[in-house]
């Protein structure tokens, strides 16, 4: 007689997980059980659910799948990782804070900076006002599922009138030898007058499976508070048979208050799969948000932005700019939704997306949503995808360009309106390098 | 250096040139006049490489090679310059790292090392003064917001750059005021040499009082009908186009 050994499926293994770890996981178990109890309500979303439609996340999480975080990761393997040398290092490897790897001496006065699991310990009253105050485990399935089994990530305060001058990078480092699903989250506190540049990147190294990373990051940024924010995408690893490993779901839980400014530079440069949740919940009058991303798909690469901009009181601004260039057998997609509540009179919200598609078979959804309540308003959107245009390739080419040459430079001209967003001028290098090779 | 033989060229089958024949020695300027849709912009585009026109006949020898065979960037790297009726907008992209990609393509073409940066900024700033291009132009998106004259300004600020064999200026005078007029004509005045050769295709006359040109050509229907010398342009101006059709119908 044959016996058929099935496979669990991915819900399954999860929940299997969940019920064996969570008495050893830190803090509020409590919590963390009303987060599963949400996600096993809302499931993984197949192609059915509206919000991933385009991102057939359930399609990829197919198999066994290991959850622990062991640590691998030596200093030589990751030196080329932080590529910004004045900077406060932390380094998350496999979601855990690794404080052997990070470069964090002489932190300012002001600053805080340590391991999730240590804030929680610490009873840093802070922590306990905002940690998992944000994003809305009934909302989301990955959030559920990050708020449930997240084991450790950063925790970053800047107190009061604190300006901090040198960028904070948070490198994100998967490693992976069995296909792994990890839930990292961070915690960013910038306090009344406060400011601070954060930077988040993502990458994988020395993988040799699957590594399905969800990533939750939740910013405060209070009364007159500036923060500028990036994230930097590029997990390519790809294994000789050509299976590709970098899964990223990435969701950004913003809340800003009366006279803060928030901006965030999403850089989507390489992965099998990024999804990006990226909600800004504008909590007080005059605030600005600022949202630009730039994402570059080949292969089979699916990239989706999702982003929601949450007007809730009056006189704010948001203004929004996306871009993307496909190529290949890749499929990009864009949905950003403006809110503008009842209350919140003389918005200003406007979004853009722009997309160039150089080859027959890649694909591009893009979807503005505005829902607008509130009757003086300033709100507009657009949405443009074409080819590169080819009276422009034809005047270079007069001039004596290649085809080739005409065309990256038309692209490098069509991404540097995203590129020139970015304030820290290393980190503007290294993206504008990191393009130049995307194109070779 | 160019010889252009019974060529004919058209556009969604539609016949535009209709068997033009021309003969250009180094050295020489010579002015293709005619009415609006006699074909000049066409045959400045078919000389420049665009492909959306059909060859149907004849053939173009530049420099001993057929220039109809070469690619758009080989007859620009081979020394062939069309100045745009309409000089393309290109956002993101600036002037100078536009200007520093096409010498060094060309230079890589031709089997040379890439120019030094010292060498390439002098040659930028020695040839703004030439037509009296604002640096912060230079520096800026190429023709990104610049005003009509600006834009043929660059263009022809691009051709002193490329310092090509054979220049094609196609209405470059068109929407230029009287001040830009004389700048222009005064850069390629002081371009020209006794190894290189310009075409001046336009529909007045007023530009060849500044660029006195060797020969005239009119160009009626896709066709050359009449050529002579500076003389010819004049009694254009003075006649209008209307002798000519009446002549070539007669």
């Amino acid at each position: 007689m044959e016996t058929v050994i099935k496979t669990s499926t991915i819900k399954d293994q999860l929940i299997f997980e969940f019920e064996t770890s969570k008495l050893f996981l830190f803090g509020n178990t409590k919590l963390r059980e009303q987060a599963m109890e949400s996600f096993y309500k809302l499931g993984i979303p197949n192609y059915k659910h509206e919000e991933y439609k385009y991102t057939q996340i359930d399609v990829l999480l197919k198999g066994e799948f290991d959850f622990s975080a062991n640590k691998n990761c030596s200093d030589e393997q990751i030196e080329h990782i932080k590529f910004l040398k004045d900077a406060y290092i932390v380094i998350i490897e496999n979601g855990v804070f690794v404080e052997g790897l990070s470069n964090l001496q002489n932190l300012p006065k002001g600053l805080t900076i340590c391991s999730l699991v240590d804030a929680e310990k610490s009873d840093s009253p802070v922590f306990e006002k905002h940690y998992a105050q944000y994003a809305d485990v009934n909302a989301d399935p990955f959030i559920a599922l990050n708020t449930a089994m997240n084991k450790d990530g950063v925790f970053i305060h800047v107190a009061k009138n604190v300006i901090i001058e040198k960028p904070i990078h948070i490198i994100h480092v998967s490693t992976a030898s069995q296909n792994t699903i990890i839930h990292p989250r961070n915690l960013i506190v910038v306090d009344e007058n406060a400011q601070a540049k954060i930077i988040e990147s993502f990458e994988t190294i020395d993988s040799t499976a699957k590594i399905f990373n969800n990533a939750l990051t939740e910013i405060v940024v209070d009364e007159r508070a500036i923060v500028d924010h990036y994230k930097i995408q590029d997990e390519n690893t790809r294994l000789k048979d050509g299976q590709d490993l970098g899964y990223l779901m990435n969701t950004t839980q913003v809340i800003q208050k009366t006279q803060s400014v928030f901006s965030t530079h999403t850089f989507t440069l390489s992965g099998t799969l990024v999804r990006n949740n990226l909600t800004i919940v504008m909590d007080g009058e005059h605030i600005e948000s600022h949202l630009n991303g730039l994402y570059l798909t080949a292969g089979n690469q699916m990239v989706d932005n999702h982003t929601l901009v949450d007007h809730r009181k009056p006189n704010c601004n948001s203004n929004e700019l996306y871009k993307g260039i496909i190529d290949g057998k890749s499929t990009a997609t864009f949905n950003g939704k403006i809110f503008v509540r009842k209350d919140a009179q003389k918005t200003n919200a406007f979004q853009s997306n722009k997309n160039i598609l150089l080859s027959e078979s890649g694909t591009i959804n893009t979807k503005p949503q505005l829902e607008i309540y509130a009757d003086d308003v300033k709100c507009s959107h657009g949405a443009s995808t074409g080819k590169l245009d080819e009276d422009k390739i034809f005047y270079l080419r007069a001039r004596g360009l290649s085809p080739e040459s005409a065309k990256k430079l038309l692209m490098h001209a069509f991404a540097s309106e995203v590129v020139n967003t970015v304030k820290i001028e290393p980190l503007q290098e290294y993206i504008e390098g990191k393009i130049f090779k995307v194109f070779e | 250096m160019l010889s252009i033989k019974n060529l004919h060229a058209s556009i969604d089958g539609k016949e535009i040139l209709k068997g033009i024949n021309l003969e250009i020695k180094a050295g020489e300027v010579h002015a293709i006049m005619g009415p609006n849709g006699s074909g000049k912009s066409t045959l400045a585009a078919v000389l420049a490489g665009r492909s959306e026109f059909e060859i149907t006949e004849g053939e173009v020898i530049y420099n001993g090679i057929d220039l109809l065979e070469l690619s758009p960037e080989n007859r620009a790297r081979e020394g062939v310059f069309l100045a745009f009726q309409y000089p393309i907008e290109i956002p993101g992209v600036s002037n100078v790292n536009f200007l520093k990609t096409a010498i060094n393509e060309i230079r890589a073409y031709k089997g040379l090392e890439p120019m030094a940066a010292k060498d390439f900024l002098m040659m930028l700033k020695e040839k703004q003064k030439l037509v009296e291009l604002d640096g912060k132009l230079t520096s800026r998106s190429v023709n990104e917001g610049f005003s009509g004259g600006e834009k043929k300004r660059n263009e022809i600020f691009q051709m002193a750059m490329l310092d090509p064999k054979l220049a094609i200026l196609d209405e470059t005078d068109s929407g230029l005021d009287i001040d830009a007029l004389r700048i222009v004509a005064n850069g390629v005045n002081k371009l020209k040499s006794k190894d290189n050769a310009t075409i001046i295709i336009t529909h007045y006359q007023r530009l060849l009082d500044y660029i006195i040109p060797d020969f005239v050509h009119i160009l009626y229907n896709g066709k050359i009908v009449k050529s002579g010398h500076k003389e010819l342009a004049l009694e254009l101006e003075e006649k209008g186009y209307d002798f000519i059709k009446e002549e070539v119908e007669a």
